[in-house]
C-alpha cells in the first residue's frame, strides 16, 4: 500500500465533498435535527392523561373519588358527561384516552359493604398509554379504596385496632432517576444518526464512479482496491466523528443528558462502529452500480436494523426469541448498549467486555471484507 | 397532452422492466421491514428480569415473592445473598429490577406495622420503568389488601362483608388485549409507503439529469407538468399495490383487525400518495446530484417520522412540534389507518384529516409544479 496513492485518493474524495456543500451540510445538520426532534418529540411518559367522567351517581362519595382524579398529575379530569353516547364520541375522536364511569349504586354499595365497581373505558388503540393509563388509574383507586377501607375499620373497631396499610414500596429508580425518556433516547440517537450519515455517504461513493463514467478512469490508475476503499472512507470517518462529537455536546450542554463515563470510551467505541457502517456502506456501493438501488439497499442494512433491533428505543428483552437471536448480527446492539452505559451508568468499556469485544470483532471483519470488495475491472 | 402522458408512462415502465434488481427491491425491503418491525416494536412490558433479595424467609415474604413471580410480569432471574451482588447485578443489565425484603418484614405485619418493601430499579429505559412500576404497586396494593382481609377473618369476621372497597373495572376499547402489533402495525405501514416512495421518486429527476438524459426529455415538446404526471403515475401505482400488499401481510400474518371500510382506506391512500410523492419530486427538482437527493430525502423523511405520531404520542410533545405535526401528511395518514382498522371508523369521523391531505396534496404539487418550470429553464 502507498501512502501518496492513499492521500490522493482521500484528497479527491474529500474535494467531491467540498464541491457538493449541500450533502456535507446536511450530514452535520443531520445530528442536530435528529437531537431536537427526538429530544423534544419523544415522550413516552404519558402525563396529563384527558380524561372523561361519567358519574351516573352524581353524589358526594363519587365526587371524591373523581377528586383524586384530578389532583393525580397523570390526569387531567376534562369533562363530565351525562351519557354513555358522549363518552363513545370522545374516544372515537381522540379526544380522551380513558373515561371512568362510576354507576349508579357507587356510594349505596359502599354503605353495604362490598366492592362498588367503577368502569375505566381505555383508547387501546395506543397501547401503551393505555397501559400507563390503567396502571394509574389503579394507583388512584387503588388508594382511595385502601382509604376509605381504613377510615371505616377505625369508625368500626375504634383505638383497638391498628390501621396502618400492611406494606409500602419504598421505589428508588437508578441511573435516570426522574425516569425521563430523554435520557433513555438520547445516547441511542448518536447511534442512529451515524447510521444514517454513513449510509447516506458512503454506499454512493462507487456507485457515483460508475454512474458518470468515471470508472474507466479510476481503474486506469495504479491504485489498488485497498487504497480505493480505504482513501474513500477516510474522509466520512472524519464527518462521522465530527457528527459524534456534535451529537455528544448537544446531550450534555443542551439537553442535560448526565454523562459519566468517559470521553475517550466513547470515542473508542464510536470509531469501532464508524469502520462497520463506513464499511457496509463502501461494500454496498461496489456491489451496486446504480446509486438508486444501492440507497435502498443501504437503508436496509444500516438505519433500518438500527433503529428496530438496537435496542435504542424498543427493549430488546421484550421482543419475541427468534428477533431477539436475530439482533446479536445488528452490530448496532453492542453499540448502543455501550452509549447507554457510557452516559447513564457510567462504566467502563473494561465493564463492557462483551459488547466491546463484539464490535471489535465486527469492525475487523467487516473492514477486511470491504478492503477486497472494490475490484479493478469493468465487468 | 395525453398522449405525451402516456409516452413518458410507457417510457418509465420500459426503464423498470429493464431494472431487474428494482422489482426485488420495491418488494423485499418493505416486507423484511414490515415483519421484522412488527416484532420488534413493542412497549409491551412482560418478564422484566428480577432480583429477590429475602432477607425475612417467612411465609409472608415468600407469599409476597410468589405473586411477583406468578404474575407474569417479573421473572425470578437470581437470588443475591447480599446486596452488593444486586448491585453489581443491575450495574450489568443483568437484571432490571431488585426487590428488597427486610429482616423483620412478617414481624411488622403481625404487628399491625407497615413493612417497608425496596424496589430498585434500572431506569435506563425509562418506559420500561415506569410501567414496571405501575405493576409493582399493583402487586403491593393487592397484597395488603388481601393480608388486610386474612387479618379481619381472624380477628373481627362478622365485619368482613361490610368491608368496603372500589375495585377497577377496565375496559380497553378497540384493542382489548392491548396488544402493540394492533397499535404499530398500521404506523408502519404508513411509515414504509412513506420511506419506499418518497426515496423512489427523489431519484426520478436528478437521475436524469446526472446521466444527462434530462437535455434529451427538454428538448422534447413535453411541458412541465405533463412530465410530472407522466413520472409521478407509475409511483402512484406501485404505492397503491405497496399499501395493498403490506396491509394484507399485517392482517393475515399479524393478525391485525380490519374493522372499516377498505374503500375508506385507499381514498385515505390515494390521498396521502399525492402529498408524497409531490414532496419526493419537490426534492428531486432542487437537488443537482443522487447524492443530494439522498440525503435531502433523509431530511425530510426523520423529522416526518418523529412528528407523526407513528411511535410517540403528539400529545407529549411540545406546543411549538405539535403544530409542526399539521404540517406532516403522515400524521393524517396514521390516523385515518388506525381509525380503519382498529376503531372502524369511516368518513363522518376522519373527513377532517382527508380534507388536510388534500390541502397539504394541492400545495405540494403546485409548488412542484412551480419548481419544476424554474429549474428547467
Amino acid at each position: 500500500m502507498s501512502a501518496n496513492r492513499l492521500i490522493a485518493i482521500a484528497r479527491k474524495e474529500m474535494i467531491q465533498v467540498r464541491r457538493d456543500p449541500r450533502s456535507l451540510f446536511l450530514a452535520l445538520l443531520m445530528p442536530i435535527l435528529q437531537m431536537m426532534m427526538l429530544g423534544y418529540g419523544l415522550n413516552l411518559d404519558a402525563r396529563h392523561i384527558a380524561v372523561y367522567a361519567y358519574d351516573q351517581e352524581g353524589s358526594q362519595q363519587s365526587q371524591a373519588l373523581l377528586k383524586h382524579f384530578q389532583a393525580s398529575s397523570y390526569f387531567d379530569l376534562v369533562t363530565t358527561v351525562s351519557s354513555y353516547r358522549q363518552l363513545t364520541g370522545a374516544i372515537d375522536s381522540d379526544r380522551c384516552q380513558l373515561a371512568i364511569v362510576i354507576p349508579y349504586d357507587f356510594s349505596k354499595s359502599l354503605r353495604e359493604g362490598g366492592a362498588a365497581k367503577v368502569q375505566a373505558i381505555v383508547d387501546g388503540s395506543d397501547d401503551n398509554t393505555a397501559n400507563l393509563a390503567i396502571g394509574y388509574a389503579r394507583a388512584v383507586i387503588g388508594e382511595y379504596s385502601a382509604g376509605l377501607q381504613l377510615q371505616w375499620l377505625a369508625r368500626q373497631l375504634g383505638a383497638s385496632a391498628n390501621h396502618a396499610p400492611p406494606i409500602a414500596i419504598e421505589a428508588r429508580t437508578w441511573f435516570n432517576e426522574q425516569l425521563e425518556s430523554r435520557n433513555f433516547i438520547i445516547p441511542g440517537i448518536i447511534a442512529l444518526v451515524l447510521a444514517m450519515v454513513g449510509a447516506m455517504l458512503t454506499s454512493l461513493t462507487i456507485a457515483r464512479e460508475w454512474e458518470r463514467g468515471t470508472m474507466e478512469q479510476l481503474i486506469s490508475t495504479p491504485v489498488t482496491s485497498r487504497e480505493v476503499m480505504l482513501g474513500k472512507i477516510l474522509p466520512y470517518f472524519a464527518i462521522g466523528m465530527a457528527d459524534a462529537a456534535l451529537c455528544l455536546v448537544l446531550a450534555v450542554a443542551w439537553f442535560h443528558v448526565p454523562f459519566r463515563g468517559t470521553i475517550l470510551s466513547l470515542f473508542a467505541s464510536t470509531a469501532l462502529f464508524l469502520v462497520v457502517v463506513l464499511g457496509i456502506g463502501f461494500m454496498i456501493s461496489a456491489a451496486i452500480k446504480d446509486q438508486l438501488g444501492a440507497s435502498m439497499i443501504a437503508l436496509l442494512v444500516t438505519l433500518l436494523p438500527t433503529s428496530m433491533l438496537s435496542g435504542y428505543a424498543f427493549p430488546i428483552d421484550q421482543m419475541p426469541g427468534a428477533v431477539q437471536i436475530l439482533s446479536y448480527i445488528v452490530y448496532s446492539r453492542y453499540y448502543v448498549t455501550i452509549l447507554k452505559s457510557i452516559f447513564l451508568k457510567g462504566v467502563g468499556l473494561s465493564a463492557l467486555a462483551g459488547p466491546t469485544a463484539a464490535m471489535t470483532v465486527y469492525a475487523f471483519a467487516i473492514g477486511y471484507v470491504a478492503m477486497h470488495a472494490f475490484r479493478k475491472s469493468l465487468e | 397532452m395525453l398522449g405525451r402522458i402516456w409516452q413518458i408512462l410507457i417510457k418509465e415502465m420500459i426503464q423498470l422492466r429493464r431494472d431487474r434488481g428494482a422489482r426485488f427491491r420495491l418488494l423485499i425491503p418493505p416486507l423484511i421491514q414490515l415483519i421484522v418491525f412488527g416484532y420488534a416494536a413493542t412497549f409491551e412490558v412482560n418478564h422484566v428480569s428480577t432480583a429477590v433479595l429475602d432477607f425475612d424467609h417467612s411465609q409472608e415474604s415468600r407469599e409476597l415473592v410468589s405473586r411477583f413471580t406468578g404474575s407474569g410480569r417479573f421473572d425470578l432471574a437470581a437470588l443475591p445473598g447480599a446486596r452488593t451482588d444486586a448491585r453489581a447485578l443491575i450495574d450489568r443489565s443483568r437484571v432490571s429490577l431488585t426487590l428488597q425484603i427486610d429482616p423483620q418484614f412478617a414481624q411488622q405485619l403481625r404487628k399491625g406495622e407497615t413493612a417497608p418493601v425496596q424496589v430498585i430499579l434500572d431506569g435506563t429505559n425509562s418506559n420500561t420503568a415506569l410501567i414496571s412500576l405501575g405493576y409493582v404497586g399493583q402487586i403491593a396494593r393487592e397484597f395488603a389488601s388481601d393480608y388486610q382481609i386474612d387479618r379481619m377473618r381472624r380477628v373481627a369476621p362478622s365485619y368482613l362483608s361490610q368491608l368496603p372497597s372500589v375495585q377497577m373495572v377496565e375496559r380497553p376499547w378497540y384493542n382489548p388485549g392491548l396488544n402493540s402489533h394492533w397499535f404499530f402495525i398500521p404506523g408502519i405501514i404508513g411509515s414504509i409507503t412513506l420511506l419506499t416512495i418518497v426515496n423512489l421518486t427523489s431519484f426520478a429527476v436528478v437521475r436524469e439529469r446526472e446521466i444527462g438524459t434530462l437535455e434529451q426529455i427538454m428538448v422534447t415538446p413535453l411541458r412541465p407538468l405533463e412530465l410530472i404526471v407522466g413520472k409521478t403515475i407509475p409511483f402512484f401505482i406501485i404505492g397503491l399495490l405497496l399499501v395493498i400488499l403490506i396491509a394484507l401481510v399485517g392482517i393475515l400474518w399479524f393478525g391485525v383487525p380490519f374493522r372499516g371500510n377498505p374503500l375508506v382506506m385507499l381514498f385515505g391512500t390515494g390521498l396521502f400518495l399525492i402529498s408524497i410523492l409531490a414532496v419526493g419530486l419537490l426534492i428531486s427538482t432542487t437537488c443537482s446530484t443522487q447524492q443530494q437527493a439522498f440525503a435531502s430525502g433523509f431530511f425530510y423523511l426523520t423529522p416526518t417520522f418523529t412528528l407523526s405520531g407513528f411511535a410517540f404520542p403528539i400529545s407529549g410533545m411540545p406546543k411549538v412540534m405539535q403544530w409542526l405535526t399539521y404540517l406532516n401528511p403522515l400524521r393524517y395518514y396514521i390516523v385515518v389507518l388506525r381509525g380503519v382498522f382498529l376503531k372502524g371508523t369511516g368518513l363522518a369521523i376522519l373527513w377532517p384529516q382527508m380534507v388536510a391531505m388534500t390541502l397539504l396534496g394541492l400545495a405540494l404539487l403546485m409548488l412542484c409544479v412551480l419548481r419544476f418550470r424554474m429549474s428547467l429553464d
